[in-house]
């Protein structure tokens, strides 16, 4: 589907695995610790482990929830793209891909934008979906991205982007691939505009999305435990013939080099948004 | 010259003709003889490329790389070296110059033709320095109003351990964003392979145009087999599925323009290829050259908004 949801290590898989689709009455092991947790504890908290803090996937409408004040927000109609462009089968259909991924998340394709307000400002916040085909990059990405820029350009709000995603869309070929220039162009608009643009980097950033908008934000923050990269560690284990250290890609290895800002619990991602809103937005 | 697997036929006329060539005498009218069916041979083999063997032509090693193309087309050169940063990447090579006493800003891929070569310019696999000094050359280029040629070759960003140390995502976005900047008139061709990220880093231009039997793709066919069709052995159905083709791009509007190369590909004919690609270098320049450095902007913005959105 997408290479790094097939390349990472199968543990890594179960860890992006839909927490929701439990029934309400059952338990459910933490991915990383394996500790029960009930599933309205796990709702509570935001799906991060009451125990060892592990910060779980959360799917975009939980996303928009957590983010925006009394949950409310305004999701943003993307302009229709070319649909398979490529007329694209490898062992299935790309079709049948995207039929599956639509039935499954209720979700037209990997990215959603909304506009609301955080803390009483203004923002429009994009997210790229992991549930959705790896949160893989695809023309409506492109697009969703570019729709995003202009509303916060036209809302004179802070564009804030979150995102999970193993990189590129392979069954949408070199479409995807121009996608890296069309989402940084969408950066260039905001930035010519002199709005802020957050990034949030969550578990996991790879690939073309990393290497174009993930990594140009005004204020970089990763979420904590995200692992974040270019290359998968497989790939570069494969490429140098040793082992990584188990740290490294980690959000924390990443502040330590330099190249976030901050790493933020998921708990607290909200207020330290609206600061950093705020202090960038009060000078204006 | 290697021969690829297809082209064996052409090796054994290939032999004949050089050996009745060195004859001479009457062995000079059957040498004819043989270049022209060997010629013959070579426009039926090149007419009717698989996507497979587009790829191995793409990546053949008597292909013209960067730095024959700046030793035949750019005069006066000078090369530019180092992002100011952490050191020189020689799979990036860059430098200022003439092509046809204009001056311009060249920037390419390098892959090396040799061992020593090969291993200098990390078999054109550029670190996060290489994509900094592209964008340091950038912003030179931008700031003497110098336009730009960027020469795609290579089988990706290198996927080690110091790319991630120092941010390679980073590289590659900054120099997409640095290559949109830009208010001079630019040009990318993809002399060979266009691999993914590391390709489109120098990629974002107001002309993108192709060599015809260069291929351009979001990932290898040999990755992408891995990886949809769990097995390498399917390299040949992923390279025809990924649509990586110099006509499939100028289909797609992904490319402005796809350059002729010689009878029997690039690597046949090193010098007309070269002349090929600076008439059409030459030519894009010209056409531009009548754009305010606001228009050569929006230009490129415009067209990369539009991208992808009609197919």
């Amino acid at each position: 589907m997408n290479w790094i949801s097939d390349i990472l290590r199968p543990r890594i898989k179960t860890l992006f695995s839909k927490i929701k689709e439990v029934p309400e009455n059952l338990w459910t092991p933490c991915p990383k610790c394996s500790t029960l947790l009930y599933k309205k504890n796990i709702d509570e908290h935001m799906n991060v482990c009451s125990k060892c803090d592990f910060h779980m996937a959360l799917d975009r409408q939980e996303r928009f929830a957590t983010l925006f004040d009394d949950k409310k927000f305004t999701e943003i109609e993307i302009p229709d793209v070319p649909a398979d462009p490529l007329d694209f089968k490898d062992l299935k259909k790309y079709e049948a891909r995207l039929k599956d991924a639509r039935d499954e998340t209720k979700e037209k394709d990997s990215a959603s934008v909304a506009f609301g307000k955080i803390d009483g400002s203004d923002a429009v916040v994009f997210i790229l979906d992991f549930a959705f085909m790896g949160g893989s990059m695809a023309a409506y990405v492109g697009e969703a991205m570019i729709s995003a820029a202009k509303t916060a350009i036209k809302k004179k709000a802070p564009l804030i982007a979150i995102t999970t995603s193993g990189g590129a869309r392979m069954q949408e070929g070199i479409i995807s691939l121009m996608q890296m220039a069309r989402t940084t162009l969408a950066v260039n608009m905001v930035r010519d505009a002199k709005l802020p643009y957050i990034m949030i980097l969550a578990n996991p950033t790879f690939g073309g999305v990393s290497a174009s908008f993930a990594m140009l934000g005004d204020v970089e923050i990763a979420e904590k435990g995200a692992i974040i990269g270019f290359a998968g560690r497989r790939v570069i284990e494969q490429a140098i013939k040793h082992k990584l250290p188990p740290e490294f890609q980690t959000a924390e290895y990443l502040m330590q080099q330099g190249d976030v800002d901050l790493v933020v619990h998921r708990h607290g991602l909200k207020s330290t948004l609206s600061n950093i809103i705020k202090i960038l937005m009060g000078s204006k | 010259m290697q021969y690829l697997d297809f082209e064996k036929e052409v090796k054994s006329l290939d032999d004949k003709i050089n050996s009745a060539g060195n004859k001479g005498g009457a062995s000079v009218s059957e040498a004819q003889s043989l270049i022209k069916k060997r010629d013959s041979m070579l426009s039926d083999i090149y007419s009717k490329l698989e996507p497979w063997d587009i790829v191995e032509v793409s990546r053949h090693p008597n292909r013209p790389h960067t730095v024959d193309y700046i030793a035949g087309m750019v005069s006066d050169f000078v090369e530019l070296r180092g992002d100011r940063m952490f050191s020189d990447d020689q799979a990036i090579v860059g430098g200022i110059g003439y092509i046809n006493e204009r001056p311009i800003m060249i920037i390419g891929e390098e892959k090396g033709n040799d061992t020593e070569t090969r291993l200098r310019h990390n078999f054109g696999s550029p670190k996060p320095e290489g994509y900094r000094k592209a964008m340091r050359l950038t912003k030179l280029a931008d700031k003497f109003n110098l336009p730009i040629v960027y020469l795609i070759d290579t089988a990706g960003a290198f996927p080690g351990k110091e790319s991630e140390e120092r941010n390679i995502s980073a590289s590659i976005a900054e120099s997409i964003q640095a290559c949109l900047d830009v208010s001079v008139p630019t040009i990318s061709i993809v002399i060979g392979e266009g691999g993914s990220g590391g390709a489109i880093a120098i990629g974002v231009a107001n002309k993108v145009m192709m060599l015809k039997n260069s291929i351009y793709s979001v990932i290898s066919p040999e990755g992408c087999a891995a990886i949809l069709w769990k097995s390498a052995d399917s390299k040949k159905t992923a390279a025809e599925a990924l649509r990586l083709t110099s006509g499939d791009l100028k289909k797609f509007g992904v490319i402005d323009e796809i350059i002729e190369e010689p009878l029997g590909g690039a690597h046949r004919d090193r010098p007309a290829t070269i002349r090929n690609v600076k008439a059409a270098i030459d030519k894009a320049f010209k056409e531009m050259s009548k754009l305010s450095p606001e228009a050569v902007k929006a230009a490129r913005w415009t067209k990369f908004e539009n991208m992808t959105r009609k197919i």
